[in-house]
C-alpha cells in the first residue's frame, strides 16, 4: 500500500520544497511536517513529507523500490 | 544479519511447535505483500505459518460502486477526472478509464497538488479528483481542499473514497469466519496515525498488533515478535519501525485530515459496509465533494463475472483459487483490482508466487 518515497530537501521556501531521491529531484510540500528544514531526510508521500527518516533506513528504502519498480514494469506506483 | 534470521526462524519454529496447528499472520498493507514475495519470505516460514494479505491496497480495497461512480463522472466533457495511475485500469460495468472512451479529460497525477494547479490552469473545466488511498494520502488531499477553500479555487472537486485502516481491521476480527490470529501493522499508514492507534486492536480483541517497515529482516522479525506473543499467550502492541513510526504519529496531519473530514459508514470490496471507516468532508466543504455537487450517492456494487477480490482481501482464500487467477485475470488484461495495483495480492501471486 503505502509507500512513501525517502528524499531530501534540497531547496525550501514556505512549505514548498525540491527533494531528491536517487537523484530524481521533485517537488513536493513539508505542510505535513512543519519542523522540516532543508538538508533533511523525508519521506515524500503522494507529493508530501510525512515523516524525517535517518540516512540507514532511506537506503534501505531506496534499495527496496528499486526492486519493487523491477517488479512492476509500470510507470505511476504512487497509489494510497 | 544471518545470525537475526536464524534467530527469528527458530522463535517461529518453536511457536508453531508449541501452539501445534496453524498461524494466521494478515499483513495490512500492499507493500508488506510485494516485499514478502519479493524476498521470498514465504519459504522462509515454518509450513505451520501462513500469511494472509489483507486490505491494505487502497486500490483494491475501493468498492466496485465507487468505481462506477468514477466512471459516470467520466461522461461528463465539461470535466477532467484527476487520478493516481493504479486506478485508471480498475474495470468497472463499462470498462476502465484507460480501456474505454470517456467523454472528460482522464489524467494521471501524482499528488492532489497536481490536481489542484490544473484546476487553476483550466478555469473553465471542473476538475475531479479521484480521491482514494488510507491516511497517508487523506491529508494531501485535506490540503489541497483547504488551499481551494482558501483561494477559492471553485472549479476543483474530490471524490472522497478514503478510508481508515483500524475499522477494517476491527470489522474483519468482528465477523464470523475469519482466521486471523494477529496482524504485522503497515509501516507508512502507522507514520500518520501513530502505532498508538492499534491499541484498540489489542485491546478490544487479544491480537498482537506488531508494526514493521519494509525491508525483509524487520519482516520476519515482526512475524517472529508475533509468534513469540502467541506461544506465550499473549497480545501486545510493538512497532519495530522506530526510525519512522512514533507512538502518536504524526499530529499535524492528524489534524488536517480532521479539519476537513468526519468518519462515516462505507462500503469497502469485501468487507462490505463498516462504520465509520471512511472520510466524507465536512459540512464547510460540501461545494468541494463530487458527490454532492454531481448529486450522485455510491451504491454497493457487485464484482464482476466470477472476482474473487472480496474474498482475497478478507484472507479468506489464496489467489489460485480463484477461477479467474492467470486465466481470464492477468496483469496485462485483470478482471479484479488485486491484479492490477502493482500493490495487489494477486498481482504479487501472479509473478512470484506460482
Amino acid at each position: 500500500m503505502c509507500l512513501a518515497i525517502p528524499a531530501r530537501i534540497t531547496e525550501l521556501e514556505g512549505d514548498r520544497a525540491v527533494v531528491d531521491a536517487m537523484g530524481n529531484r521533485f517537488k513536493a510540500k513539508t505542510t505535513l511536517l512543519p519542523k522540516a528544514k532543508l538538508g533533511d531526510l523525508v519521506l515524500v508521500h503522494a507529493g508530501f513529507a510525512i515523516s524525517t527518516v535517518d540516512e540507514e533506513e532511506a537506503k534501505k528504502t531506496w534499495q527496496l523500490i528499486s526492486e519493487i519498480n523491477e517488479f512492476m514494469d509500470t510507470p505511476n506506483k504512487v497509489s494510497g | 544479519m544471518f545470525d537475526r534470521i536464524n534467530k527469528a526462524q527458530n522463535l517461529m519454529a518453536s511457536a508453531c511447535k508449541s501452539l501445534d496447528r496453524q498461524i494466521n499472520i494478515m499483513e495490512v498493507c500492499g507493500t508488506h505483500t510485494v516485499s514478502i514475495f519479493r524476498n521470498g519470505i514465504r519459504s522462509m516460514l515454518p509450513k505451520d505459518l501462513r500469511l494472509l494479505s489483507g486490505p491494505g491496497c487502497p486500490v483494491c480495497v475501493t468498492d466496485q460502486g465507487y468505481i462506477d461512480v468514477v466512471l459516470q463522472l467520466a461522461d461528463h466533457d465539461d470535466c477532467i477526472i484527476t487520478t493516481y495511475g493504479d486506478m485508471i485500469r480498475v474495470p468497472g460495468k463499462t470498462g476502465s478509464l484507460e480501456t474505454r472512451q470517456s467523454k472528460a479529460n482522464v489524467k494521471v497525477v501524482l499528488s492532489s497538488e497536481d490536481a489542484l494547479q490544473l484546476a487553476k490552469d483550466n478555469p473553465d473545466k471542473t476538475i475531479i479528483f479521484i480521491a482514494v488511498g488510507f491516511e497517508t494520502t487523506a491529508p494531501a488531499t485535506a490540503v489541497a481542499v483547504k488551499e481551494a477553500a482558501a483561494e477559492s479555487i471553485e472549479n476543483f472537486c474530490i471524490l472522497s473514497g478514503h478510508k481508515l485502516v483500524v475499522p477494517a481491521m476491527r470489522a474483519l476480527l468482528g465477523g464470523k469466519n475469519h482466521n486471523i490470529d494477529a496482524f504485522l501493522c503497515p509501516g507508512h499508514v502507522s507514520a500518520i496515525i501513530g502505532s498508538g492507534a492499534f491499541t484498540r486492536i489489542v485491546d478490544e480483541f487479544k491480537r498482537p498488533c506488531v508494526v514493521a517497515g519494509f525491508e525483509p529482516l524487520q519482516i520476519i522479525e515482526g512475524l517472529a515478535e508475533i509468534c513469540r506473543q502467541l506461544s506465550a499467550g499473549k497480545a501486545e502492541l510493538k512497532s519495530l519501525y522506530d526510525a519512522v513510526v512514533t507512538e502518536q504519529g504524526n499530529t499535524v496531519a492528524q489534524k488536517i485530515i480532521a479539519d476537513c473530514f468526519e468518519p462515516m459508514d462505507g462500503y469497502w470490496r469485501g468487507l462490505g459496509k463498516i462504520e465509520e471507516s471512511t472520510l466524507e468532508l465536512k459540512k464547510q466543504f460540501f461545494r468541494f465533494d463530487a458527490f454532492k455537487r454531481f448529486n450522485i450517492t455510491e451504491v454497493p456494487g457487485e464484482e464482476l463475472g466470477g472476482c474473487r477480490c472480496g474474498e482475497v482481501l478478507c484472507g479468506l482464500i489464496e489467489p489460485p483459487e480463484c477461477g479467474l487467477f492467470g486465466k481470464k485475470c492477468t496483469p496485462q488484461k485483470p478482471v479484479g483490482p488485486c491484479m492490477v495495483s502493482s500493490e495487489g495480492a494477486c498481482a504479487a501471486w501472479f509473478k512470484y508466487g506460482r
